[in-house]
């Protein structure tokens, strides 16, 4: 009896501590960036483009990232959507029924999801050079949903596992289709956690330098067609990062601040939009 | 007595577990058909097969012949959501779909008749007002099924079911989370329904299958031990496991 007490201090006192230490680690890397980044934030940082002497720590700003990065993102994850949507309910659906089948497919999906960014961007960029692509929004956003595919698949995947089977057979009882099944029962019932691991693919495109560095190129334009190169923020904080110029180093930071503060919104919008989904949902 | 749905030498395996065991049936046109049997004896497992839901399960193995309308349903090439389109499956646990409560009946009516989107409202209300469900939520239709309790879940999906338009009613203890009010309501609505309907009910309250059977179907471990009509069955029971099982003896 007092064995388990202790033991049961014990492992609270474990839960505690690693608990602090995330929290403290998160909380160390907010501060630092808000800490190093808003000094140099500025209205001009987010609504202008480089001027001149930009990268000398001269006017202008990273307007042209912020779209940049925008616009790759939003595309490689509309573009994953179309696949991985589809995928993530025929597994689901369609191969409900055998299981181990599903399973090497997770299998092989998460070792995708573990292989690093700049190996696919290397493969866009061998693919780009054999269909004589120059570097372009068009290339990232095909580079960026590749890499971004098996993530969202295997996400979805999670969400859609839920639905219980007593759900499936009550609407193919009722005499709906498989495809009537996974459009209009599964995804309803999923769409608070679909909205959260769309989210995290978003996230992860928007947050990659890797796969961004050889595909995309880098301009101080904003790209007027998907044909054009593009910068995004990612190589904006790498880029300032590396610079000798203690102002260049600080407007590094007030990109990672901005680079935080979109992926905060987009998180707030998909609560928020996910929550009116929510109260449909069947409580099990 | 004209047969609905003609059972033969169906076994059914899970895995190397065998469920049903040579089970041999005919099911009546326009009556009540009472399936009783203790807990586990494979009642569900019947009326999934009816149903052809068996077919998602990947180590489920069905043989013999399922005979509705001069058409073996286990080897037809007929579309299967049509074959279950003739039927209503009322599941033993109510699953409402997510939605609000008016798309859930609209939902059942759709698949039947994808026209007259004119009449759905008036529709949705008959059937709900069927079930006994309509005063509860006629004000509000458009709220989530989630929130209902499991009573009205099973209610509703009953509405639902019929919505449809089956042939063949397959109801697996529809009255189990009703109160004796409600309960008999549904007895009262599954014999209207038998007019039209032909009405296969798994029940454990051997009061009610007295009240409302025409026909009784005893299983014992996946075995048919017994099956008649409900007079013979209640008055003379001719196998040992039945009379047994009539007395109490187990659960
Ligand atoms: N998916 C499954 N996998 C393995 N065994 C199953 C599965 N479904 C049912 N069984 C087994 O089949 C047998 C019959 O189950 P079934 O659900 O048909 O019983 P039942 O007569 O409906 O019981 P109850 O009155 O408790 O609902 C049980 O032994 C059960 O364990
Ligand atoms: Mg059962």
């Amino acid at each position: 009896m007092k064995l388990k007490k202790t033991e049961e201090i014990f492992f609270k006192f474990l839960m505690y501590i690693s608990v602090s230490f995330i929290t403290a680690s998160l909380f160390l890397i907010v501060f630092s960036i808000f800490y190093k980044g808003l000094p140099s934030l500025s209205w001009e940082m987010v609504s202008e483009t480089p001027k001149g002497g930009f990268y000398f720590g001269k006017e202008g700003g990273i307007l042209n990232a912020i779209i940049g990065s925008l616009y790759l993102s939003i595309g490689a994850t509309i573009l994953a959507m179309l696949f991985g949507i589809p995928i993530a309910l025929f597994m689901n659906v369609y191969l409900r029924k055998y299981n181990r089948f599903v399973n090497g497919i997770r299998f092989f999906l998460d070792l995708l999801w573990g292989i690093p960014s700049i190996v696919y961007g290397a493969f866009g960029f061998t693919i780009m050079v054999m269909l004589g692509i120059k570097t372009s929004l068009l290339a990232g956003i095909i580079t960026v949903s590749i890499f971004i595919l098996p993530i969202m698949v295997r996400a979805l995947d999670e969400v859609l596992k839920t639905v219980p089977v007593g759900l499936f057979e009550a609407s193919l009882s009722l005499g709906s289709t498989r495809s009537e099944t996974a459009f209009r029962v599964f995804l309803r019932q999923t769409i608070p956690g679909l909205a959260t691991a769309i989210l995290l693919s978003f996230g992860r495109a928007i947050g990659d330098a890797a796969s961004v560095l050889f595909t995309t190129g880098y301009t101080d334009h904003i790209p007027t067609s998907i044909m054009q190169p593009t910068a995004t923020l990612p190589l904006a904080i790498f880029f300032q990062l590396g610079s000798p110029i203690e102002e260049v180093r600080s407007r590094a930071y007030s990109s990672a601040l901005i680079l935080t503060i979109i992926i905060l919104l987009i998180s707030v919008i998909s609560r928020i939009v996910s929550a009116k989904y929510n109260k449909h949902r069947i409580k099990f | 007595m004209k047969s609905k749905i003609d059972i033969k030498n169906l076994n059914l395996f899970i895995g190397k577990q065998q469920i049903l065991k040579n089970v041999n049936v005919q099911i009546p046109e326009n009556k009540i058909t009472i399936i009783l049997g203790p807990s586990g004896c494979g009642k569900t497992t019947l009326l999934k097969s009816l149903n052809r839901l068996t077919d998602l399960y990947e180590d489920v193995k069905v043989s013999g012949e399922i005979i509705i309308d001069n058409e073996d349903i286990l080897h037809s090439n007929q579309d299967v959501t049509a074959i279950r389109k003739k039927m209503g499956l009322l599941a033993q646990r109510p699953y409402p779909l997510p939605m609000s409560i008016f798309k859930n009946v609209a939902y059942g009516i759709r698949i039947s008749d994808s026209e007259n989107k004119k009449t759905i409202p008036q529709r949705v209300e008959y059937h709900l007002k069927q079930v006994n469900l309509w005063d509860e939520v006629k004000d509000r239709l458009h709220s989530p099924a989630s929130r209902l309790s499991i009573g009205q879940q099973q209610r509703l999906c009953l509405a639902r079911g019929l919505a449809v338009d089956p042939e063949i009613i397959l109801a697996d203890e529809p009255t189990s989370a009703l109160d004796p009010i409600s309960s008999q309501a549904i007895e009262q609505k599954f014999i209207e329904l038998k007019e039209q309907y032909t009405v296969v009910m798994v029940t454990h309250i051997l009061r009610q299958a007295r009240r409302i059977a025409d026909y009784v179907i005893f299983m014992y471990l996946g075995e048919v031990v017994e099956c008649g009509t409900a007079e013979e069955f209640f008055s003379n029971p001719k196998e040992e496991r039945t009379k047994a099982y009539l007395k109490g003896a187990f659960n």
